[in-house]
């Protein structure tokens, strides 16, 4: 799922792709089983003077994930889903408390060739912060990677759609009001995402600002990870037939 | 359907093309056979004349009935098979395709030699049972022995036929005679044990005797029951699985054959960036269904899609593979498709065109699909340049009519804008036609 070019350089409030490059840094560990996509990703993003993403470690298998992330603590891991060991799922499940660190807390951007829903919901509800598929750009996956060390979540228009499908008003009434639902404000939020706007056209389309678009997403992306609703505890990839 | 795996005999299977006598396994010919295709099979394991080995059974049989312990053993343990088997004197009975096409079971009228065979069997049977004298009391004992024999011989050559019948197909009518020919073997089984009873002088007790068989019977049903019904589960689930998986296999080579023909064609096609662009998206979203879709949908690429979402990707797939310009499509919800929904579509895919040919180069198009209750969402949106509402030429104008034209005429909503930030959105509305 590729986000879309020319919107990519409006997404982060300041983002150093090339414009504002004040040195901001990111410190990355790549893992993947696959070892030509890891070197062609370092390639593309890796130039930490040009990109500011320096990566510090690469793993191919769950055990040497963890061992190479508690061993350089970066600030976000580019996750793949299928991993050999358990998948990005099992890697996510044991770097649980280095994901809640109070200091420097390392955060997991989810980056797969496959985009079926089972997958992206896995891992989102094991704690990554998002779910990019491996045809993303160069410079939109730079700025995910920034977006997600600075705590924002990055919905792609694919993973939007999977959260509105998954909280669809349904006859069923919610066990937690608070979690199993969606407020009006963040469906219609979530719609224009996947209608393919980006965050500053979502903000001028709705009259709000670019953060307040930001909290919404985020709001969305915790009841997406913590809520209990049935269609996400098991999730079905058979679409329901109103 | 080829033999199953022998379990008498270890030879080496040989390859088909061998012209060489090479060692083969041991079967019972399921054709040209009388009793049990023993002789038969055995003459075409070893290479001899069929006449031959019946004789030799026969004048075994003589032998205290060794012949005829042998030729059951064999029956019980060689498993039926077809080929391998020396076919050049036919049997009594044979194969051949009928006339609504399906193999059918013929007599055929015997040769010479199969009669002089018959002659030899007759006599010799007639001889053994002259020659034993072992007793009176043992003499009497044969008739029910042959009865036993006899019925024995007929429910195994059922089970045969049975077994044939998965090869060869019988013909509809003649579900009598199976039936029948398993009744007929039990009853003269039954017979020949009641006579074995009869003759050792405990007659009175017979009924005593019948009740405390039944009661052995139905112990070793009742112990037995479970597993044999689990057995014919377990074996109609492993044939179901291995039913999808061949079917599995088989869309999965095909899959492996078109990545095979796209990459060649990425290939040669190296230059023209556009062109591989193109090609690899497509097979990226073929293979795509496939990996990733729920156990390999059973219809083909030619059926029309019924629902929404399936028709929604059909058509941006369709638009994208023709004007090589990619389109990301979302659909949230899902419904049947009806005729208003068809209406919709066409003006979705006439959006999609357009976006493609004028707003490609800002990135992909972005398709939205969403039911929600009775209405169904769709927007198209590109990044191009956009238009002026004034200013537009005339021809997308035209287009652009069409679009609204066809929404309306179908009870539906169309809006033609401006994104916010460059590119031109279409956003279409339509209630679902009402179901009954």
């Amino acid at each position: 799922m590729t986000e879309n070019g020319p919107t990519a350089a409006e997404w982060p409030p300041a983002g150093p792709a090339g414009s504002e490059g004040v040195g901001r840094r990111v410190r990355v560990v790549l893992v993947d089983d696959h070892r030509m996509f890891r070197t062609g990703v370092r390639a593309e993003i890796g130039e930490t003077d040009r990109t500011g993403v320096e990566v510090v470690g690469e793993a191919a298998d769950v055990d040497q994930a963890v061992s190479v992330i508690n061993a350089t603590r970066p600030e976000v891991v580019l996750l793949d889903v299928h991993l050999p060991g358990g998948g990005g799922v099992e890697v996510l499940r044991r770097c649980t408390p280095l994901m809640g660190d109070p200091e420097s807390p390392v955060r997991f951007l989810a980056l797969s060739v496959s985009d079926a829903a089972e997958d992206v919901i896995g891992v989102i509800r094991g704690g990554a912060r998002g779910y990019v598929t491996k045809t993303i750009t160069g410079t939109d996956l730079i700025d995910a990677i920034f977006r997600v060390r600075d705590g924002d979540a990055v919905f792609s228009p694919r993973l939007a759609g999977f959260v509105l499908d998954a909280f669809a008003s349904s006859d069923a009434p919610p066990v937690d009001e608070d979690l199993d639902r969606l407020t009006q404000r963040e469906r219609e939020v979530l719609r224009l995402i996947a209608r393919g706007y980006a965050y500053k056209e979502v903000a001028k389309q709705l009259f709000i600002s670019v953060k307040t678009v930001e909290s919404h997403v985020s709001a969305v992306l915790r009841k997406l990870q913590l809520s209990n609703r049935h269609e996400l505890t098991r999730w079905a990839t058979a679409r329901r037939l109103v | 359907m080829a033999t199953t795996t022998p379990r008498a005999g270890s030879h080496r299977v040989p390859p088909p093309e061998l012209t060489e006598p090479a060692p083969r396994k041991l079967y019972r010919s399921a054709e040209g056979r009388w009793l049990g295709g023993v002789a038969r099979g055995l003459a075409g394991h070893l290479g001899v004349p069929v006449s031959w080995v019946r004789i030799l059974f026969v004048a075994l049989v003589m032998a205290d009935g060794f012949g005829a312990l042998l030729y059951a053993l064999f029956w019980f343990v060689v498993p039926l098979g077809v080929g391998g088997v020396d076919t050049e004197r036919p049997g009594l009975i044979g194969t051949a395709p009928g006339p609504d096409g399906r193999r059918r079971l013929f007599a055929r009228k015997p040769d010479k030699g199969q009669v002089l065979a018959l002659i030899a069997l007759i006599i010799g049977v007639g001889i053994f049972v002259e020659s034993i004298h072992i007793g009176r009391v043992a003499d009497s004992y044969i008739w029910p022995l042959l009865l036993i024999a006899a019925g024995v011989a007929l429910v195994w050559r059922q089970a045969d036929n049975a077994r044939r019948a998965q090869w060869v197909e019988f013909s509809r009518s003649k579900r009598v005679l199976p039936v029948a020919r398993m009744a007929a073997g039990v009853l003269l089984v039954g017979v020949g044990v009641t006579g074995i009873v009869v003759i050792q002088g405990s007659a009175e007790h017979l009924g005593a005797v019948l009740q405390a068989t039944l009661a052995v019977i139905v112990g070793v049903a009742l112990l037995a029951g479970p597993y044999l019904v689990r057995m014919m589960q377990d074996l109609s689930a492993e044939r179901l699985m291995r039913i999808r998986a061949q079917e599995r296999a088989e869309v999965a080579a095909h899959v492996h054959d078109s990545v095979l023909h796209t990459l060649t064609l990425i290939q040669r096609n190296a230059d023209d960036a556009r062109e591989v662009a193109r090609l690899a998206r497509a097979q990226e979203r073929e293979l795509r269904a496939w990996l990733y879709k729920p156990e390999g949908t059973g219809k083909d690429e030619e059926e029309a899609p019924d629902t929404l979402a399936e028709a929604v990707r059909r058509t941006a797939a369709e638009v994208e593979d023709h004007h090589g310009v990619p389109i990301e499509v979302v659909v949230v919800g899902d419904c049947p498709l009806d005729e208003r929904l068809a209406a919709q579509l066409q003006a979705a895919r006439e959006a999609m065109v357009n976006a493609a040919k004028y707003g490609g180069e800002g990135g992909p198009v972005q398709v939205y699909a969403e039911v929600e209750g009775r209405t169904v969402f769709l927007s198209v949106r590109d990044r191009g340049p956009g238009f002026d509402l004034d200013a537009v030429p005339d021809d997308r104008m035209g287009v652009r009519e069409s679009i609204i034209g066809r929404m309306q005429r179908n009870g539906g909503t169309a809006r033609l804008r401006s994104a916010p930030d460059g590119g031109t959105e279409v956003e279409l509305e339509m209630e679902r036609a009402a179901t009954t």
